[in-house]
């Protein structure tokens, strides 16, 4: 068997990104809540609510830590493993990866420290700045890396010269055809994604009978957020799908497993596609459904497949099946607020003990939906790296072997196979282990000096 | 008309790659010196004196090879892949080092799995580091716009060397920066330990100033022919000078000047290798204006980088200066 770099170099980068977008998705929306809570703490000197940030800022520290460590391998993968995309791409999307250094990784890293151990070192006013800062750096990170995808999506405001794509117009790439799109819908993702990571915690608790006081708060605070964001996420996304049938409809009839160009569409619910006959087994679908949801009217055209020749078509099962996968993670999610719509009527969110127990499951969600919906995204762009202009298959690094990457791709493995059920593991014990009683004035100090630097402060002098 | 941004980014380039070598490379060296120490108290002290910071000087090595790939992308896709291992290796112990901050059990009194993974991850991505600078000065085998040797070959008895000697390095200014936060015993063993790792630096620097010129004729060329000769003799005068008086700062009693020596070698011994190879980017093949990006392209990221550096050094500098002083040995992590 011959083993292909490009195979090989693909599966490396599914890997390192798929377990890196897990940190993210958990650290953007975490980092916001625990900034609104010290924000709350702040305003209203409420203990309660320093003790449930305080509790988060500690998981937070551990996946934010692991966030960094599998960043800091992305942007090497462009180099070692997509050299020529670097080249080829590197004069329009280099600035935007290196904007989000600037402007994101710096002020994370530099404001995590005081957020983590200053707050007996700094004013409360800098320490809750410090925390909205974190929450502001990953805003922009996520605004940053997600304009660079969406422009090898929908590239915009370029030219070619010599093979290479050169930059016309800064704000077309920035702000190119999907990236509105992707930006909203993957931000409010982050958002659920940890808001249904506290609500399992919460329960947890609840279900124990322990810090039940902060818990509630928890849950309560919480759900409110998730019944505006779950139905916006949702709405959308079907703007989202609307965008990519505009702008990559070769991918969207892959999403779709629709062969054949039609009007009138039906909406397949469920079948296996077939590559090789360019035809679907064992199909249930909704009669001209599939237009209406697509194009919003019943005589809506439909592409096909067929369109395109077959070197230019997506690997058609992955992103039928993943994109499946997330809508109906989304439909759960609406069913789990609707349930908590009705127990709150009845004053019975805080103590039905089945719904708690479906809270606590719940907790997974967010993240399979957000990996299903990045595996539509980027298997459904293939078999470009830039949609359309450049071939993933051009993009790889021409120096490797097939035995280089397969080292590489195995440690890599190896080493996330380590790193992250650890991880995972010692969060899970500073859940059981619940917040602390402590109280502000009592929280260690770390790492500095005897005494506090500005002392003007009335906690601060204890 | 048309500014020429190369010898700006060439600059601002530079200096951010000698920013991370100085703040990882202290933080890295602390790492390792970590594996001496003699029990659990000292080791929660040493840890603590690099936790709140070593984030963001991690981010210089992001923003360096991000920088790379913005201003001069020939290089960043030329580079790269050739050193393919050490860069694999580097990126895998600095997820070991990264997590042992979190993941190490504070109360353990003997040494455990993440208390070894954060002294040998900092010692593995140092030694990797090297690696690639050494091949660096080598030169990488180049067709067209493209790398095309093997992923192996940046392994030479030259790049090894680099490697052991950029550990040496690190361990000086971590042990520079651990005079500067500690007290008492363990300042102590810090002076003692950066005297070695002194005696290690000097001999290195040594050695790779003849290497180089012995097997790249132009370097020899660029080095020891009139008038160049007379220019650059300051350079190994004053590195001569700074060794001296960074033996005389670790043995006397001042706290600063040791890691402000460390700094001074290493700024001296980074223009040595800058004298030797401009204006060469990928060297030996392409200069900087050959692999330099479009001037679109800079100009729009120096635009945004000349007013966001500034900021970022002065939120940087209040974080340091928020944690200034002493490590204290009663305080918890969290
Ligand atoms: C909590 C997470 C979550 C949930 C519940 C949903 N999605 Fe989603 N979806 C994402 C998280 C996500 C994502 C991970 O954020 C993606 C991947 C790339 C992107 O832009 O967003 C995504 C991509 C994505 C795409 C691919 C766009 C493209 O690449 O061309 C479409 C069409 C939708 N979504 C549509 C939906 C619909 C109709 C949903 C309604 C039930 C839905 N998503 C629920
Ligand atoms: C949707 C995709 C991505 C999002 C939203 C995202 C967002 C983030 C965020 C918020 C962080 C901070 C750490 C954390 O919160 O866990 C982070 C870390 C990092 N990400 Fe990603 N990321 C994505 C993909 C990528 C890619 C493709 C790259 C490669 C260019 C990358 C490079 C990095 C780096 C280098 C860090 C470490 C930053 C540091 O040193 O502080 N990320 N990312
Ligand atoms: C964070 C969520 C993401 C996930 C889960 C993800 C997943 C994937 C997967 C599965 C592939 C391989 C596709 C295939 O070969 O069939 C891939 C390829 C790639 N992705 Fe993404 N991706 C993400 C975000 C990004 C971002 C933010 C960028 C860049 C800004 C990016 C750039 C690339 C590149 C350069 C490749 C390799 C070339 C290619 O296969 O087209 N990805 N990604």
């Amino acid at each position: 068997m011959v083993l292909d770099p490009l195979i090989l170099s693909r599966l490396q980068f599914a890997w390192v990104i798929s377990l890196h977008i897990l940190l993210p998705a958990f650290t953007v929306g975490l980092a916001s809540y625990i900034a609104l809570l010290e924000g709350i703490y702040f305003a209203t000197k409420r203990e309660i609510y320093f003790r449930i940030s305080a509790f988060w800022t500690k998981i937070f520290a551990v996946s934010f830590g692991m966030g960094v460590v599998s960043g800091v391998v992305m942007p090497f993968q462009f180099g070692t493993n997509w050299s020529r995309y670097a080249d080829v791409t590197a004069n329009v999307l280099s600035p935007l990866f290196a904007y989000e250094g600037l402007t994101a990784f710096f002020l994370e890293a530099a404001f995590l420290g005081v957020l983590l151990f200053g707050r007996n070192l700094v004013p409360r006013w800098a320490h809750f700045m410090s925390a909205l800062m974190v929450a502001f750096g990953t805003l922009l990170s996520s605004f940053w890396i997600l304009s660079a995808n969406s422009w090898m999506q929908t590239p915009a405001g370029y030219k070619i010269m010599d093979g290479r794509f050169f930059p016309e117009n800064w704000l077309h790439i920035i702000f190119n055809p999907s990236f509105p799109y992707r930006l909203a819908h993957t931000v409010v993702g982050f958002y659920i994604t940890a808001a249904l990571a506290v609500i399992s915690v919460a329960a947890y608790l609840l279900r124990k009978n322990r810090f039940s006081e902060e818990s509630q708060v928890m849950l309560s605070m919480t759900f409110w957020l998730l019944t505006i964001l779950v139905p916006l996420q949702v709405i959308l996304g079907d703007m989202h799908g609307l965008n990519t049938l505009k702008y990559q409809p070769a991918k969207l009839a892959a999403i779709e497993a629709h062969w054949n160009p039609e009007a009138r569409a039906p909406l397949i619910l469920f079948a296996i596609p077939d590559a090789k006959n360019e035809m679907n087994h064992d199909v249930i679908e909704v009669p001209l459904l599939g237009s209406i949801i697509l194009t919003h009217n019943v005589n809506g055209i439909v592409p096909g497949l067929k369109q395109w020749p077959a070197d230019q078509r997506a690997p058609t099962a992955i992103p039928f099946f993943s994109f499946r996968l997330m809508v109906g993670i989304g439909l759960i999610m609406t069913t789990l607020i609707a349930m908590s719509l009705y127990l709150r009527l009845r004053h019975r969110l805080l103590n039905t003990l089945w719904f708690l127990r479906i809270c606590q499951f719940s907790g997974p969600l967010g993240f399979l939906a957000i990996l299903a919906g990045w595996i539509t995204t980027e298997v459904g762009r293939q078999p470009w790296t830039v949609y359309g202009l450049l071939r993933t298959a051009d993009a790889v690094t021409p120096s490797l072997t097939g035995m280089n990457v397969v080292f590489s791709l195995a440690s890599y493995m190896l080493v996330y196979l380590i790193i992250f059920p650890t991880g995972v593991f010692l969060m899970a014990r500073i859940v059981r282990k619940g917040p602390s009683e402590a109280t502000s004035t009592t929280a260690p100090i770390e790492g500095g000096q005897h005494r506090s630097p500005i002392d003007t402060l009335p906690e601060q002098t204890s | 008309m048309i500014i020429d941004f190369v010898p700006l980014w060439t600059l601002l380039l530079g200096a951010a790659v000698f920013f991370y070598v100085l703040l990882d490379g202290f933080d890295l060296g602390v790492g390792m010196l970590y594996g001496l120490a003699p029990n659990s108290a000292t080791r929660n002290l040493i840890m603590n004196s690099i936790a709140p910071v070593w984030d963001g000087n991690e981010t210089w090595l992001v923003f360096g090879g991000l920088g790379l790939l913005a201003a001069f992308p020939l290089a960043f896709s030329i580079i790269i892949p050739a050193v393919y291992f050490p860069i694999l290796i580097m990126l895998l112990a600095l997820i070991f080092r990264g997590v042992a901050f979190e993941f190490r059990n504070r109360e353990a009194t003997q040494v455990t799995v993440w208390d070894r993974a954060f002294c040998f991850g900092s010692l593995v991505a140092t030694f990797a580091q090297g690696i690639v600078l050494g091949a660096y000065i080598q030169g990488f085998k180049v067709a067209g716009r493209h790398f095309i040797g093997s992923s192996f070959d940046c392994f030479t008895w030259f790049s090894l060397f680099t490697g052991l000697a950029l550990v040496f390095g690190y361990a000086l200014l971590g042990a520079g920066w651990l005079i500067l936060k500690t007290e008492g015993e363990l300042q102590k063993a810090a002076r003692r330990q950066g005297r070695w790792c002194l005696i290690a630096v000097i001999i290195a620097i040594g050695v790779v100033s003849f290497w180089t010129p012995l097997s790249h004729h132009n370097i020899a060329h660029r080095w020891f022919s009139w008038p160049n000769i007379a220019y650059l003799s300051p350079v190994p005068i004053v590195t001569a000078v700074i060794a001296f008086f960074e033996w005389r700062a670790l043995s006397n009693q001042s706290e600063i000047a040791p890691f402000a020596g460390a700094i001074g070698l290493f700024l001296l011994s980074y223009f040595g290798i800058a004298i030797s190879l401009f204006p060469t980017i990928v060297p030996y093949s392409f200069t900087l204006w050959q692999a330099a990006s479009a001037s679109d392209t800079q100009t729009f990221l120096l635009v945004g980088t000349m007013f966001l550096l500034p900021v970022i050094l002065m939120y940087t500098a209040w974080s340091y200066w928020v944690f200034r002083g002493k490590v204290r040995a009663d305080v918890g992590y969290h």
